[in-house]
């Protein structure tokens, strides 16, 4: 019982950072990217990509081949983050949500037939040298992995930047005014489109993390974005919009739910989260710890 | 004397209709001006055409000497011009400090800080992490008011500042002029109240649909030629007739 715990609360973790850029894009410009699944997909076959250009120049390949691979990954991720907003996505926003919507689906389509045209539907993964089979012994007989108590590091260390980042930092005050009234936030002079490029920015260095990691820990093929999707939408929406700690919080419930499912059923874990979100969008639609906004 | 800030026949478009047509203000340095009219006169767009918010031709106003029409607010407001919008408009989600750091985006130098606006409204220092709109109206404008100051403007512009608010709030916030304008600050506002327009500017003009019906030194109109201005009733149609 309490290994299913721990299990379940560790995929919560990779689930918060599958969820952590789209709470962030939804929160500073009311923009949902139904292209995220894909674009963390995209994410891991890139370190994919990186570790066979690294093994054909026969560098030795540790286990931290694969975490410098990502760490390189962050400025790359960041810089499309920003042009795809600023010179795409920018456009598509307005009061219709619908531009932004079909757009983001478009690129979804786009990204899984690249993938599939460069690398084939095979599944792949991110060679980790031993570090994904890795294990700590806890008491009472118990053994967590390595690599999923690092993603869940890595996410809870993620949620505490970013809740800093919009609570105590100027970006985070602009990102929160624009947010508000982006007609008076442009009165003090700043720029809205700039904003909301960091802001993209931001969100796909969290989706570079969540891809690599997610490539690290099990197998991805071209067509998984949609299921990664749906856990990150779950996780936003059980936890509340606009508050990480509730993405966090949210990304935990949904790790653990799935984990009690599979735990009575291999077949029932996923079904077991989809009907925990229902549940919560039906009792409490504002999610567990919302953070409204005038 | 030459104008800080000059508009000549100044229209503006809210999609196909026209909201003002050809309107002329001069304002001069160190001035307060005061622009009176009934709603929907055109007193807002002609605040928001000159803070670039609605776009108007380029040369139809001009600050310090150059055209600033249909420039984007944020260039604005780093030339000088500041704008405290009809109904406040505070970020909801920012504490009063952060609101009043917005305002100093732009960076402009300038005498006032947030220390100095605390000194001014000094209720606003004990509720400096509070979120805005947690205020009272009056608090609010206060705010609003500090917003603005804080990108040390050249022209402050303020619309509508007693809007919503209790007369004995509004003469609080009125109170604070001469403080703000010390400095040689020049001010635009747009009020409703035509006495308290007449009694804190030295300029008044009254626009009406659009136009301006009215123009003279506040303390030389009478309130007949107001009134006339402001409804548009009175002896003017006989006149034409």
């Amino acid at each position: 019982m309490i290994e299913t715990a721990l299990q379940g609360l560790l995929l919560g973790g990779l689930y918060c950072l599958f969820a952590l850029g789209q709470s962030l894009m939804f929160g500073v410009m009311r923009l949902t990217n139904t292209a995220q699944g894909d674009f963390i997909i995209l994410g891991s076959f890139a370190a994919i990509a990186g570790m066979s250009v690294l093994a054909s120049t026969g560098v030795a390949t540790s286990s931290w081949a694969p975490l410098g691979i990502g760490l390189a990954l962050l400025p790359l991720a960041f810089a499309f983050g920003y042009a795809l907003q600023r010179w795409v996505l920018n456009g598509t926003l307005g009061r219709d949500p619908l531009p932004s919507l079909v757009v983001t689906f478009g690129l979804s389509i786009v990204i899984q037939n690249l993938l599939l045209e460069l690398f084939s539907a095979d599944p792949r993964s991110i060679e980790t040298g031993g570090l994904n089979t890795a294990s700590v012994a806890l008491p009472a007989g118990l053994a967590i992995g390595v690599l999923p108590l690092l993603i869940f590091s890595v996410a809870l260390t993620a949620t505490a930047a970013l809740q800093w980042l919009f609570n105590r930092t100027q970006l985070g005050r602009a990102f929160r005014a624009v947010s508000d009234d982006k007609e008076v936030a442009e009165l003090m002079g700043l720029n809205s489109n700039t904003i909301y490029a960091l802001a993209t920015a931001i969100a796909f260095v969290l989706i570079a993390l969540a891809g690599v990691l997610q490539g690290m820990r099990t197998t991805v093929s071209p067509s998984d974005g949609p299921l990664l999707l749906l856990f990150a939408f779950e996780a936003v929406i059980i936890g509340g919009m606009g508050s990480f700690w509730g993405t966090f919080v949210g990304a935990l419930l949904l790790g653990l739910t799935q984990q009690i499912g599979f735990r009575i059923d291999p077949g029932w874990g996923i079904w077991f989260g989809h009907i925990v979100f229902l549940v919560v969008l039906v009792l409490r639609p504002q999610g567990l710890f919302p953070k409204t906004r005038g | 004397m030459t104008s800080l800030l000059q508009t000549r026949a100044l229209t503006a478009f809210y999609g196909d209709a026209q909201a003002l047509f050809g309107v002329d203000v001069d304002v001069a340095e160190g001035e307060m001006v005061a622009i009176i009219g009934a709603n929907g006169a055109g007193k807002s767009t002609f605040m928001k055409c000159v803070t670039g918010l609605v776009k108007a031709p380029h040369e139809q106003i001009r600050f310090k000497g150059q055209a600033i029409g249909a420039l984007p607010p944020g260039e604005i407001v780093k030339r000088g011009i500041a704008l405290v919008p009809e109904g406040r408009r505070l970020f909801p989600s920012l504490s009063v400090e952060e609101n009043l750091l917005m305002g100093g985006f732009a960076r402009r130098a300038g005498p006032w800080t947030v220390e100095r606006l605390f000194k001014l409204f000094p209720i606003l220092e004990r509720k400096r992490g509070q979120p805005a709109t947690s205020l009272s109206g009056g608090q609010q404008q206060m705010v609003a008011i500090g917003r603005a100051l804080m990108s040390n403007p050249t022209v402050l512009l303020c619309d509508e500042l007693s809007l919503g608010l209790a007369p004995i709030v509004i003469k609080e916030i009125y109170d604070a002029m001469p403080a703000i304008c010390a400095e040689g600050m020049t001010v635009v506002i747009v009020e409703q109240d035509v006495a308290l327009a007449q009694r804190v500017s030295q300029q008044i003009y009254c626009l009406q649909e659009g136009r301006v019906s009215l123009k003279g030194a506040a303390d030389a109109l009478t309130r007949e030629q107001i009134s006339q201005a402001y409804f548009g009733m009175g002896p003017q149609p006989a006149e034409r007739a």
